[in-house]
């Protein structure tokens, strides 16, 4: 991997300012997607395609490339935003998100999207099939990499632990998980007290238990991120999970930290008062100027 | 015809065969290798076999990670498991898109070696049809099995459903057959009614014919091992032909043969028909015979129901 110098940083940082306006533009046309999970893992999502997976946008069927899957399917519009922003398709067909034959749909759908290696949306089901990329490119003697971003609210899934448990007896060091570990879920348990519990605890010593490296970050400090990926892929013989705290809704103040910003459409104040926090205006649609 | 070969034996023998002249080809056991007769695999190519333990969902998305990046893995567990225990999984990452995995269905069936019914699956066929892009498959003997195999790796590159049964029954191929996905096969030729079966069921279809013919009547026996694609023109030609029809499955007559074929005929040919297979019952432990006999899967219930019908 390649150093994250100061200046590609800043480059880095202001890619991610554009995903996130992509995905409160493209979930403010579409009247409908999820918005505080894709904004919680937009900075991962963006050091992974722009810094750390070995890919070619011009081949995203390259059989030697690294493999990604976004567990958390439900934010997939983070997803086809850094992957329009990287060059997989033009960033005008954001628009298209959620319309009828639309290559985006509302969750990630292999068969459909450039540069989507594996279908996802029902949850806890991405680190199985990241199980099998690693175990495949162990068998074929293969050098590429299988990272999968997982949701703290589907970790409740019992798969994940299954999955969990075989990776840790094949010892695939060639895996590596990401826990974007925003503290929220779709409703959860915030009736219950005072303050919301949130959807896993203390996940670092669960996944300790179950044998994984374990490596907890900043997930909006891309710097950290990428070291903790480095770090990642020296090690032997076990796998490692990243995990990541961060906020739902980064980004957007009146969002950060909402739950009910989970799937929540924003009108076109909403809209307007994002993309002036993301330094990012000029995006707006000609719908909104005026408003 | 030869010593009957237990459909399981000819699962494990024919993977064998199948790794070697495609290495791409490997299995994912969910600890029942021993039953399913995976184990051959482990044994005699053990590094195509992985051990996934007893965690079916994980297993169907590590084999669809490895059909992703190329391979051809078998699913080894029992059909009660393969349906249901990670059927989300199935759909998910296996059927919608459409990838290479074979999910075989060990022990099929009420005759699962007195488990009963937590492990006899009778709504294997029903799932799976109702699914998107899968390939559906109930040879009758070890022999279809092992063509079948052979079908499923070279012939097709989508997902499929393999039924399998544990017991040896009858063998009524020999190593000349020709398996060809989406095919019916006759059995035997006939004017008088049309007994249409699936799996081990089409062997007691024939048994059927035997009993129907001392009695003057001249069975047509349809096999059909594929259950999806169906073969709409045999059974429309054997309705055809005869003019009545028995459905006979181990399996509910719910969705499964008995269901695709009056859904076949009553869109193209409407014709009287009887279904043989579970009603809307589940099973229990028992040894096979009187399991068969108790609901109503023997041949003199095949015959009985085409004297019903030719009344």
């Amino acid at each position: 991997m390649k150093e994250l110098t100061p200046q590609r940083l800043a480059e880095l940082k202001q890619i991610a300012s554009r995903v996130r306006a992509h995905v409160v533009i493209s979930v403010h046309k579409a009247g409908g997607g999820h918005i505080g999970g894709p904004l919680s893992c937009a900075d991962m999502l963006v050091a992974l395609y722009f810094h750390i997976l070995n890919i070619d946008p011009t081949r995203p069927d390259w059989e030697d490339r690294d493999r990604f899957i976004l567990s958390k399917g439900h934010s997939a519009i983070g997803l086809y935003s850094v992957l329009a922003e990287r060059g997989y398709f033009p960033v005008d067909e954001l628009m298209t998100f959620d319309a009828i034959n639309s290559r985006l749909q509302g969750h990630p759908d292999m068969t459909k999207t450039p540069g989507v290696d594996m279908s996802s949306g029902s949850l806890g089901q991405g680190l199985s099939p990241a199980i099998g990329m690693a175990l495949g490119a162990r068998f074929l003697n293969k050098s590429f990499r299988t990272y999968v971003i997982l949701g703290d609210g589907e970790s409740q899934e019992g798969q994940i632990w299954e999955a969990a448990f075989v990776a840790e007896r094949y010892g695939l060091d060639n895996l590596t998980a990401v826990l974007d570990y925003n503290g929220l879920q779709q409703f959860g348990w915030h009736q219950t007290g005072q303050h919301m519990l949130p959807p896993i605890e203390q996940p670092a010593r669960k996944w300790e238990a179950f044998g994984w490296n374990t490596i907890e970050v900043d997930g909006h400090d891309m710097n950290q991120f990428v070291k903790a990926v480095e770090q990642a892929q020296k090690v032997h013989g076990k796998p490692t999970i990243i995990i990541a705290h961060t906020v739902k809704g980064k980004g957007v103040s009146f969002m950060e930290d909402q739950y009910e910003w989970h799937a929540k459409v924003p009108s076109d104040q909403d809209l307007a008062a994002a993309l002036a926090e993301l330094g990012q205006t000029q995006l707006a649609p000609a719908s909104l100027q005026g408003a | 015809m030869t010593n009957p070969k237990a459909q399981r034996i000819a699962f494990g023998e024919t993977l064998v065969e199948l790794i070697d002249q495609n290495p791409r080809v490997l299995v994912l056991d969910g600890d029942l290798a021993n039953s399913t007769r995976a184990d051959i695999v482990a044994e005699q190519r053990p590094d195509h076999f992985f051990e996934m333990g007893i965690a079916e969902q994980n297993m169907m998305g590590v084999a669809a990670g490895l059909a992703s990046v190329g391979f051809i893995p078998f699913i080894s567990t029992f059909a009660a498991f393969s349906c249901k225990r990670d059927l989300d999984q199935i759909r998910l990452v296996v059927a919608q898109p459409c990838l290479h995995v074979i999910v075989t269905g060990g022990y099929s069936g009420l005759q699962t070696a007195k488990t009963g019914k937590t492990h006899q699956a009778v709504e294997d066929i029903s799932v799976f049809r109702a699914m998107p892009n899968m390939t559906v498959v109930a040879p009758a003997d070890g022999v279809e099995v092992r063509a079948a195999m052979y079908a499923l790796v070279n012939d097709q590159h989508g997902p499929a459903y393999l039924r399998l049964t544990r017991d040896p029954y009858t063998n009524i191929f020999d190593e000349n057959y020709e398996f060809k996905i989406g095919k019916a096969v006759t059995l035997r030729e006939g004017d008088d009614i049309a007994l249409i079966g699936t799996g081990e069921e089409s062997i007691r279809c024939l048994e059927a014919a035997g009993l129907l013919a001392r009695q003057g009547i001249q069975a047509n026996v349809l096999h059909v091992p594929t259950l999806k694609p169906l073969d709409e023109q045999a059974i429309i030609g054997a309705a055809r032909r005869t003019g009545k029809v028995v459905t006979a499955e181990d399996h509910t007559i719910i969705g499964g043969l008995g269901g695709a074929v009056a859904e076949v005929l009553g869109e193209n040919y409407p014709t009287q028909m009887k279904r043989i297979g579970m009603r809307d019952v589940y099973g229990e432990s028992a040894a096979n015979a009187p399991l068969m006999e108790k609901y109503g899967l023997t041949p003199s219930h095949i015959a009985a129901a085409a004297l019903e019908l030719l009344k």
